[in-house]
């Protein structure tokens, strides 16, 4: 039942999305470029406060307080010192950023429709989706705030995801195995998805949060992004949403596993995994509480989440011997 | 002041303070303290993940037993010294229970205390107003029209409908409170966590599971004999088991022949055992499907499709024609093409030392070339069987093994007629082989599929389950909600009639939306003045 056309429109949306894509991190790696040297200049100029710049209109009671865009620029100053050029930089690349999700949501759509089930059932498939998901977290949450700073670091590893799916994961657009037809498969491994492009994100942040707290503020590209304090909520807030996400997945993996395999819970390697990932993120919601723990050391717990998220798509899918036979490889 | 969903735990700040002598009570005591410390239950948590890694990488006998006697049979020193500290059973080994158990044990400790604090904290008022407001993080102050009294009157009202729990501790502040659903929320979460234990420990000690391999056109009858592998709990009496047959009348199975889908060719696609099912003795029959993913009740247990294959029906003969063998025997597949191995072990053909052995592969669509014999194909268009033949002893010391294989240890491969060369049997279906040496002949009569039937009861999976979702519940309430506590003072401003309103918000570090909190009043309180 497989419609090949479709199947091919469906890879020709893929390789337009990387196309774009590619493009799109150009422009955030321009707009950071850009960047620097205006923040050079200002650390100069250090008299020009930022917040008088900012709420120059406003100011009353009524009309503002701290807002959350201003939140993330504090560090990094208003757009007015950000040089035109990077500034045009980030639109075109916002823009591309955008056109690239909707390519690989066409792509992703266009697939399901050729072998007309949900496009989730093996490795390639999740790779398109997780690299989807990823950028719908981005650009829906930069609708909210300026993110322009975290563009290069969110793009690059999407394009690098969707290169592995393509050439090391790609497999023919097919029908599903018996043990993958049921409606757990779509609702188990989409919120899984969606969560992973969550935990990405937040992985991202932490990434470079860690990243300042090493290497100081002041070194390369760390200078163009906001504050620790900044990033390190930023990490949390991502991952808050993520965890309940990733807690439904676990129980609705159960409830699928119930169905197909008899038992709710097996020990099989992908779930041992899927258990591990949740105790690991639970750690890290932990640790950021705990007395005589730093956040630093507990954004650490949050990294260990996410390898093990890697670890679980590219190693346990691969290599493991389980019942979760779906790689398709 | 600090505002934290965690009461603060003075048990925990005391850590660090060098502990005097203590008696053994005092030892037990500090002990539990320990145990029920937020720092102990961060690192059982992380343990519990490393401990629970050596179950995906070496195989586990539960899940695969052939497969871990394997492992440690090709890893000479290292299999048994793993296999004595449970790394083949990690999740019923004691390191990993002693884990779990710790951090339950914790669990309670830690959630039953804070229970009782936070039933005291949602029935007390909110606290007095700190003097100085604009030392909280987030605070403002706007001066409207109206006398103090009155206009602290409607700051109260402003709080109430934007759920906050007000209370004045004098005539010109208010104190307010929101937000205590989201420890309940935590508090659930955790306690749902035990629920979830509890359910699992239940399903283990009341629930069982047997596998049976089921040809067409044979019946099972639901006893513990009757079962090829049964692993019932330690409190489970088998002789309750419902007594339910079951024949499997047709066994349908479909797989992608459109060459088209490259890569697929030859997948499996769909399932389908037909059942004639007796619930009790004496009943009528009822036709029942069942699928992969559509697994069938049978009051008391639920039957699953997690298997099928071939049973090639193989009759062997003495040298006189006498019939030593005659059965579908099922061979088990070992890819998606269902090259299947199994043995045929003729016990009757003589006594110890004299008994036959044959055992090799079944292949539905069978090719015999340079890569040796293999199945191209998972359905059954040119079936073959590819055998060695052996004699000697079939059970040497009686030890257990498997159905599917030869334990060849005390017996000798056959040769040709000529002694050149071990002996190699091919057979398509309905051929004859005469072995050498006058030791009779082996036939493939038919060919059969065989189900692979899972049955299982877990009467602790409803536990389990509303417990997980009511534990997901919790957390999305102690995620998002936000506990705050706002504080308005009143004053009347220079001007004749006008009312300062100094009002100051106080969260915990995180809670970024503090500001537009404090907005969200001051615009309900504006709403009520105009
Ligand atoms: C099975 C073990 C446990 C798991 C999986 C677990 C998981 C979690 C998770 C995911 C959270 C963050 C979500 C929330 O705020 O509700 C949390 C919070 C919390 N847990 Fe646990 N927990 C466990 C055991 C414990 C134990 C033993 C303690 C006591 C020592 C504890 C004390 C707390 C506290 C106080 C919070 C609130 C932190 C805050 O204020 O945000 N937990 N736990």
């Amino acid at each position: 039942m497989t419609n090949e056309t479709l199947a091919s429109y469906a890879n020709l949306s893929l390789y337009s999305a990387m196309a774009v894509l590619t493009l799109s991190m150009l422009g955030y790696a321009g707009y950071l470029a850009g960047l620097l040297p205006a923040r050079d200049a200002r650390a100069e100029s250090a008299d020009a406060p930022d917040r008088e710049l900012v709420s120059a209109g406003g100011g009353s009671a009524g009309d503002g307080g701290p807002s959350r865009a201003d939140a993330v620029t504090a560090r990094g100053g208003s757009d007015a010192q950000v040089p035109l050029r990077a500034r045009k930089a980030a639109g075109v690349a916002h823009t591309l950023a955008l056109l690239g999700t909707v390519l690989l949501f066409a792509s992703a759509a266009l697939r399901g429709a050729s072998v007309q089930r949900w496009p989730l059932g093996n490795m390639f498939e999740f790779g398109v989706a997780a690299a989807l998901f990823t950028m719908v977290v981005f650009v829906a949450y930069g609708l909210r705030r300026d993110l322009r700073w975290l563009g290069l670091f969110v793009v690059a590893p999407v394009l690098i995801l969707l290169g592995l799916a393509n050439t090391v994961w790609y497999t023919e657009a097919a029908e599903l195995m018996p043990s993958l037809k049921s409606v757990w498969l779509v609702i188990h491994v989409t919120v899984a998805t969606i969560s992973v492009g969550l935990f990405a994100v937040g992985f991202v942040i932490a990434l470079l949060y860690l990243a300042q707290d090493r290497f100081g503020t002041e070194r390369g590209v760390l200078r163009a992004l906001p504050d620790g304090k900044t990033l390190e909520r930023l990490t949390y807030g991502l991952h808050i949403i993520a965890f309940p996400l990733w807690t439904f997945t676990l129980i609705a993996g159960a409830i699928w596993a119930r169905q197909a395999w008899g038992s709710y819970w097996n020990w099989d390697p992908k779930e041992v995994w899927t258990f591990i990932i949740w105790v690991v993120y639970a750690a890290y919601l932990h640790a950021r509480v705990t007395r005589g723990w730093r956040r630093q050391s507990a954004t650490w717990v949050a990294v260990a989440g996410f390898v093990c998220i890697i670890v679980n798509y590219a190693v346990v899918n691969m290599y493991f011997v389980g019942q979760h036979s779906y790689s398709g490889l | 002041m600090s505002l934290s969903t965690q009461p603060a735990d003075p048990r925990t700040e005391r850590d660090d303070v060098t502990q005097p002598q203590l008696g053994p009570l005092g030892l037990l005591r500090f002990a539990w303290r320990q145990l029920t410390s937020m720092r102990t239950a961060l690192f059982l948590l992380l343990l519990v993940a490393v401990a629970a890694l050596p179950g995906s990488i070496f195989p586990q006998r539960s899940i695969d037993a052939v497969r871990t006697a394997d492992w440690i049979a090709r890893h000479e020193t290292a299999g048994p010294i793993l296999d004595t500290l449970g790394f083949f059973e990690v999740y019923a080994s004691p390191w990993f229970a002693a884990i779990y158990l710790l951090l339950f044990v914790s669990l309670v400790g830690c959630v039953l205390p804070r229970s009782r604090i936070h039933w005291r904290a949602m029935r007390s008022l909110p606290p007095r107003a700190p003097k100085r407001l604009e030392r909280l993080s987030a605070h403002e102050s706007v001066t409207l029209d109206g006398a103090p009294d009155e206009v602290l009157r409607e700051v109260r009202s402003a709080l109430r409908s934007g759920r906050f729990r007000t209370h004045s501790h004098d005539a010109t502040t208010v104190s307010a409170e929101k937000g205590y659903l989201k420890e309940t929320g935590n508090l659930l979460f955790h306690l749902a966590l035990i629920g979830v234990i509890v359910g699992m420990a239940w399903g283990h000690l009341l629930g069982w599971k047997g596998d049976v391999i089921l040809p067409v056109g044979q019946t099972f009858a639901n006893t513990v004999a009757r079962y090829d592998t049964i692993s019932p709990g330690p409190l489970v009496d088998p002789a309750d088991f419902t007594p339910f047959t079951m024949k499997l009348t047709r066994f349908d199975a479909e797989f992608e022949d459109d060459v088209q889908g490259k890569g697929q060719f030859g997948s499996p696609r769909d399932f389908t055992a037909y059942v004639d099912f007796t619930k009790t003795p004496g009943a009528e029959p009822e036709k029942k499907v069942i699928r992969v993913n559509g697994p069938l009740e049978t009051g008391g247990g639920t039957a699953f499709l997690l298997g099928n294959g071939y049973a090639p029906k193989i009759t062997v003969r003495n040298a006189a024609g006498t019939v030593l063998y005659s059965e579908a025997t099922p061979f088990l597949a070992q890819d998606n093409n269902y090259t299947s191995v199994g043995a045929v072990k003729v016990a009757g053909a003589g006594p110890a030392g004299k008994q036959l052995g044959f055992a090799g592969l079944f292949l539905p669509t069978a090719v015999l070339d340079e890569q040796g014999p293999r199945s191209v194909f998972p359905d059954a268009l040119e079936p073959a069987l590819a055998l060695s033949a052996f004699e000697g002893t079939l059970f040497p010391q009686g030890r257990p093994q498997s159905v599917y294989s030869l334990d060849t240890d005390d017996m000798t491969q056959l040769k040709n007629a000529d002694g050149s060369d071990l002996l190699r049997i091919w057979l398509t279906q309905g051929q004859t082989f005469t072995l050498p040496g006058g030791q009779g002949s082996i036939t493939f009569d038919g060919l059969e599929r065989f189900a692979g039937i899972s049955i299982r009861s877990d009467p602790g999976k409803e536990l389990t389950l509303v417990s997980a979702l009511a534990a997901l519940l919790g957390l999305i309430l102690s995620l998002t909600i936000r506990r705050r506590r706002v504080f308005v003072r009143v004053a009347p401003a220079a001007e004749q009639g006008r009312t300062v309103v100094s009002i100051g918000g106080l969260a915990k570090d995180d809670d970024e939306g503090m500001g537009e909190q404090l907005e969200d009043v001051l615009t309900r309180l504006k709403e009520r003045r105009t």
